[in-house]
């Protein structure tokens, strides 16, 4: 059974239909991508399935329906979001924003572990652990805002666009840290505009088009269609 | 001094020792040093202190601006002169009145924030700013068709604080000194001042407290960290009012009369006042600003006299002379100390930061580091 499933997501502002109800899954261990151009309504996906917007349809997580959970409940039950834009907390520290992440957590000796580990996956930011967040690059607030999401020690990770903004070195940086993290077992859904990028390290990817999911399959496939190579790939 | 300073930095016990002494000696080294219109000045230090301790837990804590926290004060008070006036005939204990209308002011505090959830910044601020006038506009005209409030004459005759038969209300006479009830109610303002400060200080570094730290920083971030930001958004309301309320009472007991002009705007901005200049989320800043903006008026007073003998005559009347001088100072405070005068930790590092951040947003754009 899928870890994640979602029947007829649908996501509205006023009269702008962001998500048509779209299906998608996501099974235990998987690193899926859904990508698509701006405005395809990608973000929107993950909003709802954190609720944090008003969105119609059914999600189950481990085969429990969440769609009518709020955002806390949804977190406690082990999906996480690194939110476009990282939403790390800027004025507070390094450390302070790793320790918000273990937030829900009451386990004193697995939180001091997996902090532990997050500085050894980015040993920048054991660097900077005292500094304020705001005052980080860019790149070290992405990794931040995924050690972060890691010190809640997701079952589904939401990962919103991690190339965003970034130089391509860094970009690269980010995406061997989530090919390790997926490697450790952790399942992740990656949303992108970088096609290539995500195609190269997803098992299976979701392709979106104003609101609906136009294709499917696995990734290796889709980085060969014809059609996603014209509108992604830049062919 | 500094040498002073520091050796007392060294030896934290001898310093509460002193600060002991020094809150307790207080009022009588005011009373006859300065006589007792300064002890009621006191009085009113320590209320401010309690109004301000529980609006920093709404705005410095939690990050959500509110400009109507008079509406709880006013809640406090009036629910006190319900229960302990005779008004309505009712005379209840002060310490069964008290825990009512801080109770009361909480309450109300979660029906304002509940509409409120979704709003920030400034659009929150024009919401409470709503609600403190409503809650005054209430007060002013619940005199009819059944009386209330009693309108704008206000309610009077509400009962001093007693305790185990003595009243608060009268001087008390002792070995030939006459005390003034300022006295008393100096000693239990501030007892319940201490008491909201500790209160504020545990809640600071707990759970709850890093909690508002994250809601005031990224609500949606906040969110995604699994805070439950609804019910800890109406629990900075409800904490805050309760301490409102609390001083509400106590103010209500104190002067045994209220009325609806005690609960102005100004006096919602005036406490906002306070723990911006003292230091928005650092409890001794915001004590600081509260304590300097309710002395530093009464001692533009002497202004007038000042000039009387000067100039021989009064050339600007003292009262405009303090709005004057009060816009003056908090001009030159945010352009000199935009932090407050004593900043908490994090709000000193982001004011530091401010630069630095600027130049890194410029470096983010060319994120070329790897």
């Amino acid at each position: 059974m899928s870890l994640l499933s979602v029947r007829g997501l649908k996501v509205a502002y006023g009269g702008i239909h962001a998500v048509r109800g779209i299906d998608f899954e996501v099974a235990h261990g998987e690193l899926v991508c859904l990508i698509g151009a701006n405005g395809a309504g990608k973000s929107s996906t993950l909003k709802g399935l954190m609720g944090l917007v008003a969105h119609g349809g059914e999600i189950r997580f481990d085969g429990e329906r969440v769609h009518h959970a709020a955002t806390h409940t949804i977190v406690a039950r082990g999906l996480r979001l690194v939110p476009e834009g990282r939403g790390i907390f800027g004025r507070l520290t390094v450390a302070e924003n790793l320790d918000m992440g273990a937030y829900i957590r009451r386990d004193t000796p697995g939180i001091k572990a997996d902090l532990a580990r997050a500085y050894e996956l980015f040993p920048r930011l054991a660097e900077r652990r005292a500094q304020l967040a705001g005052t980080l690059s860019g790149g070290e607030q992405q990794m931040l805002a995924i050690a972060r999401a890691l010190m809640g020690r997701p079952r589904l990770l939401l990962l919103d666009e991690p190339s965003m903004g970034l130089a391509p070195l860094m970009v690269r940086k980010i995406y061997e840290t989530i090919a390790t993290i997926a490697s450790e077992g952790v399942t992740l859904l990656l949303v992108e505009q970088n096609a290539n990028l995500a195609l190269k390290v997803s098992q299976r990817a979701y392709v979106m088009e104003s609101g609906a999911i136009t294709l499917s399959g696995p990734s290796a496939e889709l980085a060969n269609d014809p059609q996603v190579r014209a509108a992604y790939l830049g062919e | 001094m500094n040498l002073v300073l520091e050796s007392l930095h060294r030896r934290p016990r001898l310093v509460a020792i002193l600060l002991a002494v020094l809150l307790a000696a207080l009022p009588f080294l005011m009373g006859f040093g300065l006589g007792n219109a300064w002890l009621r000045v006191l009085d009113f230090v320590l209320l401010y202190v309690l109004l301000a301790i529980g609006l920093n837990i709404v705005v410095g804590y939690a990050g959500l601006l509110d400009l109507g926290y008079i509406a709880f004060y006013a809640l406090g008070a009036y629910l006190y002169a319900w229960l302990a006036s005779p008004h309505f005939g009712l005379h209840l204990p002060f310490w069964a009145v008290l825990p009512i209308g801080a109770a009361f002011a909480g309450l109300f505090g979660v029906l304002l924030g509940a509409p409120t959830l979704r709003l920030r910044g400034d659009y929150l601020a024009i919401v409470t700013l709503g609600f403190g006038e409503i809650i005054r506009i209430f007060m002013n005209n619940l005199n009819a068709p059944f009386n209330l409030t009693n309108g704008p004459q206000g309610m009077n005759l509400i009962d001093p604080v007693s305790v185990a038969g003595f009243s608060f209300g009268r001087p008390l006479h002792v070995f030939g000194l006459t005390l003034p009830p300022t006295y008393f109610h100096y000693y239990l303002f501030l007892a319940f001042t201490l008491l909201a400060i500790f209160v504020a200080w545990r809640l600071q570094d707990s759970r709850i407290g890093r909690a508002w730290g994250a809601i005031r920083e990224d609500e949606v971030a906040a969110a995604a960290m699994g805070i439950n930001t609804r019910n800890l958004k109406l629990l900075a309301f409800a904490m805050g009012a309760t301490f409102g309320g609390l001083a509400g009472g106590l103010f209500a007991a104190f002067q045994g009369f209220i009325s609806p002009e005690s609960f102005t705007l100004w006096e919602s901005i005036l406490v906002l006042c306070m723990i911006v200049l003292g230091g928005m989320g650092n409890i001794p800043g915001v004590v600081l600003g509260a304590v300097l903006l309710t002395m530093i008026p009464e001692a533009l007073r002497y202004l007038g006299d000042l000039q009387r003998a000067t100039l021989g005559q009064v050339v600007v009347d003292p009262a405009d002379l303090r709005m004057l001088l009060f816009g003056v100072a908090l001009v030159a405070m945010m352009l000199f100390r935009p932090a407050g005068l004593l900043p908490s930790r994090q709000r000193r590092r982001e004011f530091a930061a401010e630069e630095g951040l600027a130049e890194q947003v410029q470096a983010n754009l060319y994120d070329t580091r790897n």
